[in-house]
């Protein structure tokens, strides 16, 4: 029985501060592994021209668990040789495809969703398995709202000319696009479902460190019918990557990853005639106001932050904190953050899942290290990690200057660098002092304020009182070094077609 | 005895102000019989960057116009080239265009430049979207201009594909600042004192004469630049998106091999999505509840 909660309370001579219940070790979580079959292959090849194929090189990379650090299958390695084929497939596939009737190209957008909601835990489990997430996130995140992605673009498919007023819509031809390991099956569904839907057709790259449900995926292509060649799929790394994006039949390179790798697409592509979008790194300013609902925010900021690991390109990662109540917003947030649940990814009561890779876990370990070096105050909880696997825990910053590392680069990881405004001027121009423009958050109870923040934030996505909110009608994307284009809604449509 | 003409030193339409080439140079500019007519402003690169310092000062107080105001200010535009247009017809026959030409292409320009006037307070209701998304949120998205754009005028149509070019980057809220054509600078130069009559702020629309490949790869790297439209040959077009890539510029140029009719239709693009070229979309998830 839980009677020995203690109430604290300090400050009661001014305003008494609200009783704070502290359980320590009271309760001990069981643990409440996901059970379902990932139903995953020992061996997965490349999947081009409709089939399952052996890669020219005859070699494969493992792909590694990050919950536990063993490898959990053997994935084919794309040569440019691959990619070839896979072009040569998406262009064979292209004329047919663009021109069916947009209501039938839609009906294969309708059936991917269906049957991605039909198999969603079995591909929940493999997305947590490969990538390290926590399986609340695939399970309730990221799964349906890919399967949202293919529903809501299947009705755009016989509808086009209503987005596009005074002008007629063309797909492209063949489109590369190439997706990161955050959010693996739903960065596929971004590109993919608007691709189709606009009658083009792809060679589609996933990280090399998830690419278990981007070929489970090609399975329900080949479930779905989808003629072949419509959608391919190349697996491998860097080089694979640059052989889709360089191949000289993509008329479209679409790319979401970091803002360093945009940068060199870009130059590759440069005078090549190729379109280009780019969905890029962030370092979003999480605004909370002094009339902001406090629970609700500190709940907003932690969402902000550590959701996925805090592996997200548009996490709440500089928290802007008026000043009069940053010392309650940064007790609260080491309270909340204190029992969060960092741990085996297939624990359903688990918060904060596995670090994606060994590398990009040293990555967060640099600049957590720099951020002590500068002065920052670091706060992090007493939590156990589990021995095996890659983990971090969730890390405060407190006192953090505009030119520390923590404050200016993007760490991918769930560390939050906490910065104070006195005004609302300040705090829009902190916001926007960085390179980088994907998403902000602001938190107030004033409507107006929630407005004229947005209008002055340099960013494409501004989310109030609210935090990683992700729609399939709502367009993503960013300003400045975080990109260009849009993905989702009518005007994510606009990048997959040239207007005449 | 016959009464000797006073002729014109050619200016820069720059800021509001008609200035010469920081580095005082100039280039001769003949008229298409041979003749000489003028020396024209020769500008450099660090006038490209002073033109950049003034658009952005002034895109702010422009952008921040209502879309009624703007829409009025450009049509005070084509009110002012109007009963201007024999000046502009004598400037485009300089540049060897036969009087009718030079002619369609006036009326052409002032009729374009109404057909833009007419956007401004429009496009946002059709480029902007309420979306329905599953949790209560006011889920809108609405545009906003991108600030400072290059714009590498094409070499022909001196005047049409000028302004083409400028209005829907102007339109949107942006502020430009523009290479003129090279081959006939002399419509910028006229249209630069139009401008000064008319009511758009100084340094919204600045003119630079000159030479292409002196001021190009400026355009390409300046970090305040942020979105570059025009016209440009194969190698420009290397040139703009690599130096463009270090501050993510927004490249939304025609290639001049492709010949564009600049009098059809609203130019090489409907004009809705010319102005969408030069927008960035936001996004704002507004809660809705108590």
């Amino acid at each position: 029985m839980p009677v020995a909660a203690r109430f604290k309370s300090k400050n009661s001579s001014r305003r008494r501060s609200e009783p704070e219940l502290i359980f320590g070790d009271l309760w001990e979580f069981d643990p409440a592994p996901e059970s379902a079959d990932p139903k995953l292959l020992r061996r997965y090849q490349l999947f081009i021209g409709g089939k399952f194929v052996a890669p020219k090189s005859r070699n494969y990379f493992p792909t590694i668990s990050p919950g536990t650090g063993k490898p959990l299958a053997e994935i084919a390695l794309a040569s440019p040789a691959d990619v070839d084929a896979a072009y040569a497939a998406a262009a064979k596939a292209f004329p047919a495809w663009s021109k069916l009737p947009g209501a039938e190209r839609g009906k294969y957008l309708y059936r991917l969703a269906r049957l991605l909601q039909d198999r969603a835990r079995e591909f929940a489990v493999a997305e947590t398995m490969d990538g390290g997430k926590p399986i609340k996130e695939s399970r309730d995140f990221d799964v349906p709202v890919a399967a949202a992605h293919f529903f809501y673009h299947g009705g755009w498919a016989d509808k086009l000319a209503y987005a596009f007023p005074g002008a007629t819509p063309q797909p492209h031809g063949v489109v590369g696009q190439v997706i990161p390991w955050n959010f693996p099956l739903l960065m596929l569904a971004w590109k993919i479902a608007p691709a189709l839907a606009t009658g083009n057709t792809v060679v589609l790259k996933p990280a090399e460190t998830t690419s278990i449900t981007a070929l489970k995926f090609a399975e329900i292509v080949q479930e779905a019918g989808l003629p072949p060649g419509v959608v391919n799929i190349v697996t491998g790394a860097g080089e694979t990557g640059a052989a889709v994006v360089n191949h000289p039949n993509a008329a479209k390179v679409a790319f979401t990853g970091s803002t360093d790798v945009g940068k060199l697409i870009m130059r590759s592509t440069a005078g090549t005639g190729k379109k280009l979008t780019l969905e890029l790194g962030g370092k979003a300013a999480n605004i909370v106001f002094e009339d902001a609902p406090l629970d609700q925010a500190v709940e907003g900021i932690v969402n902000g932050i550590f959701f996925n690991q805090g592996h997200v390109c548009c996490a709440g990662s500089r928290l802007l904190v008026q000043e009069s109540i940053a010392e309650a917003v940064l007790k609260r947030l080491k309270n909340r953050v204190s029992v969060l649940r960092v741990g085996n990814p297939l624990d359903k009561n688990t918060d904060i899942g596995a670090i994606n890779s060994k590398e990009q876990l040293d990555k967060i370990a640099g600049l957590v290290k720099a951020g002590r070096a500068e002065g920052a105050e670091m706060f992090q909880p007493k939590c156990t990690l589990p021995r095996n696997g890659w983990y971090f825990r969730p890390t405060l910053f407190s006192g953090v200057e505009q030119s520390h590392r923590i404050a200016r680069e993007e760490i991918f990881g769930p560390v939050l660098s906490i910065l104070t405004f006195r005004t609302q001027s300040e705090a829009v121009e902190k916001a926007n002092n960085t390179a980088y423009g994907l998403s902000a958050g602001v938190w107030t109870e004033k409507g107006s304020r929630i407005l004229k923040m947005s209008t002055e934030l340099k960013a494409g996505v501004v989310w109030a009182n609210t935090y990683n909110k992700f729609d399939p009608a709502s367009p993503f994307g960013g300003y400045k070094e975080s990109g260009f284009g849009r993905e989702g809604g009518k005007h994510g449509l606009h990048d997959y077609v040239k207007l005449t | 005895m016959p009464r000797l003409t006073i002729s014109k030193t050619p200016k820069c339409y720059v800021g509001g102000k008609f200035i010469r080439s920081e580095s005082a140079r100039t280039f001769p500019l003949n008229a298409a019989s041979g003749e000489f007519f003028a020396h024209v402003p020769q500008c450099t690169r660090k006038d490209v960057r002073n033109a950049v310092e003034v658009a952005a000062k002034a895109g702010g107080g422009w952008a921040g116009r209502s879309a009624y105001n703007r829409g009025q200010i450009l049509y005070r535009l084509a009110e002012m080239l109007e009963p201007r247009s024999a000046e502009l017809v004598d400037a485009l026959k300089l540049g060897g265009a036969t009087p009718s030409e030079a002619k369609a292409e006036v009326t052409a320009t002032i009729d374009r430049i109404v057909h833009y006037a007419g956007w401004t307070d429009k496009y946002e209701q059709l480029l902007g979207s309420v979306n329905p998304v599953a949790s209560p949120h006011f889920n809108f998205t609405v545009t906003e201009p991108m600030g400072v754009i290059g714009v590498v005028a094409p070499d022909e149509s001196p005047l049409l594909g000028l302004l083409t070019c400028i209005l829907p980057a102007i339109t949107a809220g942006n502020s430009v600042v523009v290479i003129t054509s090279e081959s006939a600078p002399y419509p910028a130069i006229a249209l630069g004192e139009m401008l000064a009559t008319s009511d758009l702020p100084g340094g919204v629309v600045n003119l630079l004469t000159g030479f292409r490949k002196e001021m190009v790869p400026t355009f390409a790297t300046h970090e305040h630049i942020r979105g570059i439209g025009g016209v440009v040959s194969a190698d420009e077009r290397k040139t703009l998106e690599t130096g463009g890539v270090e501050s993510m510029k927004r490249v939304k140029i025609f290639n001049a091999a492709d010949a564009i009719d600049w009098r059809a239709g609203d130019g090489p693009k409907a004009s809705l999505y010319a102005i969408a070229d030069f927008l960035e979309y936001k996004t704002t998830w507004h809660p809705v509840g108590a």
